[in-house]
């Protein structure tokens, strides 16, 4: 036992659901009334983590400002480091929690500070006000953890700037809903934000402008400490050998010569797999990649390589025949990609059970999950949670009804799912549509990758909690956007 | 360490090149003519470029003009203007000369109607002209000047040292149609002043002339009426926080008469009007069940000389708190399974001799409806079902077309009976769908069905409308900005306007300045603006 976090109020009914829905909730209607002047979250006396914890006086800080948004006194703690606050979230941290609420006093036990989080969490959405604006929570008992250990969400800077602001904001809401895993695909085709110590020049030149439009150092930074302090990881995305139109301006003879008959074309396609500088090139961004994102994950994409330019240039064709591969170039690929992934292996002391495959491939997912699960990899579901795709009326419903375990295969393959990500593809997206798109759509992904299946499987009975829920995200100043018709009594109040 | 993960975006290349070169890559000159929305009816530019110094360039009344400074809305929109073309006031501290010095803005006709509102008749066109020293903007009146001010606003590029500068160019422009609106939903969910007043805003950016404010409905009551206090204290949402004061809908009406734009309230009925029933009794008609009432309401009560006391009463205060000369009085999707269920309507039907055609009770409440709107002097618009029921309407009134299948036929059918319309149904932006929609919208020709030229020219204009079901303030904007900047082109520009590719272009250009306006509309496809939005 890490933590435990006493909540004091004063003695004193309105039941309501928690989003995601927590394992399990009892709930009484006997109601206890906050103070916000009495109130105030302490260390429990057989805690490992006390005053000085990082994340967890900044999370107290926090949770009382959005449990009483009308009291800024929050409480002054120092923000001193002591072991166990200062990690990351990784793949196998504990977020199992116990909170118990009862007459004057609350209760919140977890293994880990992220547990913790959770559970702050949870507490913050049971308070709630009367019609004169007095705190109340009710008798609850909570026992609860995650279904899934990676619940992740996708956002996508490359193909429209994404400024610093609006992801913070992201990473605020995705606390909101448990999720856990910030998959920034952060370079591609477009452009190239990414400012590298290593290589300046891929956003000097790669990015859509050199200074207003890149994140830099201290950006980055920014993002993953926002993130720690809200359990999440960062698992920054650098997709090769397609998607990287964008890499070949700041890095020269990085991609392949496109030709045309005997003649180079002047474009360019795939990175060039045939010669050295190119692992050369990806060994010491890949350094750089691990020195700065604290993760011991990092996406390598690897999909939807066009071949096209590849035929076309004399050397990859001579490259070919010497290699032996004849016409087969899913065989250069490979090449590419084993090579990029022992660079990458020396650089991150690679096991060969880290590997997770994630299925993006919409109609045939289940069966595509019952293949490689088969073949023992771990796998990771976003296919049906392409949010970027949107329709009239209320697709959360689709997200809320799949289903990750449902497909054929034994037990010991089920559990090679180990979680999911929704998927916020930036063709159509930037600051101006990004939160009202993502919230509260992404929040059914969210409750299916933390809650019972089992308890959860009625959209209609969850769409109260969820309109309540993103009334909720309104209040603490996310701008969801509306399930159905009807009114939140804190109206979104910017444009 | 690694891990292999697979995920990619379902996107054409092809398109992706097209779209992400745009921006700073083009050329000045090039990024000048190709960023104005709509394009004018007539336009010449040459290279030879001006520059417009913060320092000493102006925007004044022409000596010859009718208006002067008591012209409170073009002094407002000089300003307005003004900050648009030389943003906020750090960049107006460039110093450098002008060869622009000002923009003088000549009113032709004796009235510069400054004082008035614009109307269905106004005239908007304009003659712009930029030479060196002095631009000059005719126009008929006041109307006419906002919208060359506009435009003369799209004109001004910065080029690579933030100079400002305008291209020597003569314009000659008027609106192809004279309806061009925009329709917000805000019962299904309460829209907050700002957001409405923030759309005004981008309205005017495209040109569009009437805000159709479908202000009531079935969910909520919004608007405070001063007559039927109870209408909106037991209707709305809530009654202090998602209701309209008098004062607002005054401030909505005057913001919008500032840019040239019609405020056109909408007050549906027989159907759509349950949140009308919270606060007058017995205005709804009791449904049953079996032989007894049910405890639910459904339409207006058509039998009662009370419910025609009441909007006799209501209509009388629209029309003094909306100048505008039309009210749109709805008509659209009454169900008629309550007053199936009703004996007493029953009853009324057999008396009446309409057999069991429940159309024809419609028609009968309608009908003394609009004899109720028309002896407040009022002018009204109507949904199209009340034209198909055979309503008796006044020559003036202006059916609006919404439904989808037969667009065609019923566009021919309301111009052959010789009454005046226009055409939603392809512009309803609420249902929205992957990808770049727009160029659906803009591809739209709404005089597209057989009829003679005099049925054509009865064809005043369209809207887009956003119904509120999905949309509340925190998505409106995105949603409906740029996608209805393309129906503002189709109603504006001429018909020989539709080559989509010059549009993206133009488009994408111009959904940037109304991002460095302030407006949060959402981009058309990957790429960027030098200024990306930052209100968040």
């Amino acid at each position: 036992m890490c933590c435990a976090v006493l909540f004091f109020f004063l003695l004193i009914v309105q039941v309501d659901g928690v989003w995601p829905l927590p394992q399990q909730l009892d709930q009484s209607a006997d109601r206890n009334s906050l103070s916000p002047q009495r109130f105030s979250f302490t260390y429990g006396r057989d805690s490992a983590a006390q005053t000085g914890c990082s994340v967890l006086d900044a999370a107290f800080k926090r949770y009382f400002s959005i449990i009483f948004p009308d009291f800024t006194k929050g409480s002054g703690l120092l923000i001193v480091k002591t072991r166990g606050c200062d990690g990351y979230p990784d793949e196998d941290s504990d977020e199992s929690y116990n909170l118990s609420v009862s007459e004057g006093q609350a209760v919140l036990r977890s293994v880990t500070v992220w547990g913790a989080l959770r559970g702050l969490e949870s507490f913050s959405q049971l308070v709630y006000q009367d019609d004169y604006g007095s705190y109340f929570i009710n008798k609850t008992e909570i026992v609860d953890f995650p279904r899934f250990a990676f619940r992740g969400l996708l956002l996508d800077t490359s193909r429209h700037y994404l400024p610093l602001h609006a992801i913070l904001k992201t990473l605020d809401a995705m606390a909101y809903s448990k999720f856990n895993v910030f998959h920034w695909h952060i370079v591609d085709d477009p452009s190239f934000p990414y400012q590298s110590r290593t290589f300046p020049d891929l956003s000097n030149k790669g990015a859509f402008h050199p200074f207003t439009h890149v994140y830099t150092q201290s950006d980055v930074m920014r993002v993953i400490e926002h993130a720690r302090m809200r359990g999440i990881r960062v698992i920054p995305e650098f997709d090769s050998p397609g998607h990287t139109q964008s890499w070949g301006k700041g890095q020269p003879n990085l991609l392949t010569p496109c030709y045309k008959g005997d003649v180079p074309s002047g474009s360019f396609g795939p990175v060039d797999p045939t010669v050295d500088t190119t692992y050369k090139f990806m060994e010491s961004l890949l350094k750089e990649v691990k020195f700065v994102f604290p993760d011991s994950y990092v996406h390598l994409g690897g999909d939807e390589v066009s071949f096209a330019c590849w035929q076309s240039n004399p050397n990859v064709r001579t490259f070919m025949e010497k290699m032996g591969f004849g016409k087969d170039f899913t065989k250069l690929e490979s090449f590419y990609m084993e090579r990029t992934s022992i660079v990458w292996q020396d650089v991150f002391d690679y096991h060969e059970r880290d590997t997770v495959l994630e299925i993006w491939k919409g109609e045939t997912y289940q069966a595509e999950l019952s293949r490689m699960t088969k073949a023992g990899h771990r796998v990771l579901l976003s296919a049906p949670w392409y949010i970027n795709h949107i329709s009239y009326g209320q697709d959360w419903r689709n997200s809320y009804a799949v289903q990750p375990q449902n497909f054929s295969g034994t037990e010991e393959q089920k559990k090679l799912v180990i979680g999911g990500e929704v998927a916020m593809w930036g063709e159509y997206v930037d600051a101006t549509n990004l939160n009202p798109r993502l919230w509260p759509r992404a929040c059914a992904a969210a409750e299916r990758l933390w809650s019972d299946e089992e308890k959860t499987l009625n959209a209609d009975l969850a769409f109260p909690r969820l309109e309540k829920f993103r009334c909720e995200l309104l209040r603490r100043g996310i701008q969801a956007e509306p399930l159905f018709v009807g009114h939140c009594k804190h109206e979104y109040d910017g444009l | 360490m690694y891990c292999l993960l697979k995920c990619a975006p379902l996107i054409l290349a092809v398109a992706v090149c097209h779209g992400w070169l745009f921006g700073d890559f083009v050329r000045k000159q090039e990024l000048n003519e190709i960023s104005l929305w709509p394009i004018p009816q007539k336009f010449q530019s040459s290279a030879v470029a001006f520059k417009l110094s913060p320092a000493s360039f102006q925007i004044v009344h022409a000596k010859q003009s009718s208006a002067g400074p008591s012209c409170s809305i073009l002094e407002n929109a000089f300003r307005r203007y003004f900050e648009y073309v030389f943003g906020d006031l750090k960049s107006r501290k460039k110093v450098y000369d002008s060869d622009l010095v000002e923009l003088q803005v000549w009113i032709t006709s004796a009235d510069p109607e400054c004082d008035g509102y614009p109307s269905l008749q106004t005239d908007e066109s304009y003659e712009l002209s930029v030479d060196e020293p002095s631009a000059v903007l005719k126009a008929a009146n006041a109307w006419g000047a906002l919208r060359g001010l506009e435009t003369f606003s799209q004109l001004v590029y910065e080029d690579d040292y933030g100079a400002n500068n305008i291209n020597k160019t003569e314009i000659s422009d008027f609106p192809r149609f004279a309806h061009r609106g925009i329709l917000l939903d805000s019962s299904r969910h309460f829209l907050p002043l700002k957001v409405i007043l923030a759309n005004l805003e981008a309205m005017a950016m495209n040109k569009f002339n009437v805000f159709h404010w479908h202000i009531v409905d079935d969910q909520s009551f919004p608007y405070m009426s001063r007559t039927f206090p109870d209408l909106s204290q037991k209707g709305a949402y809530h009654p202090f926080t998602h209701v309209y004061t008098p004062s607002d809908v005054k401030m909505v009406i005057e913001f919008a008469r500032m840019r040239g734009i019609r405020v056109i309230p909408e007050f549906d009925t027989p159907g759509h009007t349950r949140s009308w029933g919270n606060g007058i009794k017995d205005l709804l008609t009791p449904c049953y069940s079996g032989s007894s009432p049910s405890g639910t309401f459904g339409p207006v009560n058509p039998i009662l000389n009370s419910s025609y006391d009441f909007m006799t009463e209501f209509f009388k205060e629209i029309s003094t708190v909306f100048p505008d000369a039309y009210i749109h009085l709805g008509g659209d999707e009454v169900d008629f399974s309550c007053w199936k269920s009703n004996p007493d309507i029953q009853k009324f039907m057999v008396q009446q001799g309409f057999g069991t055609d429940y159309s024809k009770l419609e028609s009968f409440y309608v009908q003394r409806l609009l004899d109720i709107v028309a002896a407040t002097k009022k002018g009204y618009m109507v949904w199209q079902e009340v034209f198909d029921n055979g309503v008796k309407l006044k020559d003036d009134t202006v059916v609006e077309v919404w439904m989808g299948n037969k667009m065609e036929e019923e566009l021919q059918n309301v111009t052959g009976a010789g009454f005046t319309t226009i055409l939603s149904a392809p512009w309803y932006l609420d249902y929205i769908s992957y990808g770049q929609d727009w160029q659906r919208y803009y591809k739209v020709e709404p005089l597209n069905f057989p009829g003679t030229d005099a049925q054509k020219k009865l064809v005043i204009g369209g809207e887009a409308c956003l119904w509120g079901e999905y949309v509340d303030a925190t998505n409106l904007t995105p949603r409906l900005w740029p996608r209805a900047s393309a129906v503002a082109e189709r109603l504006w520009s001429d018909k020989s306007v539709t080559d989509v590719g010059n549009a993206y272009n133009r488009l994408a250009q111009h959904r940037c300045r109304m991002v460095k306006r302030g407006i949060p509309a959402e981009p058309l496809f990957v790429g960027h603006c030098r200024q990306e939005y930052m209100g968040l």
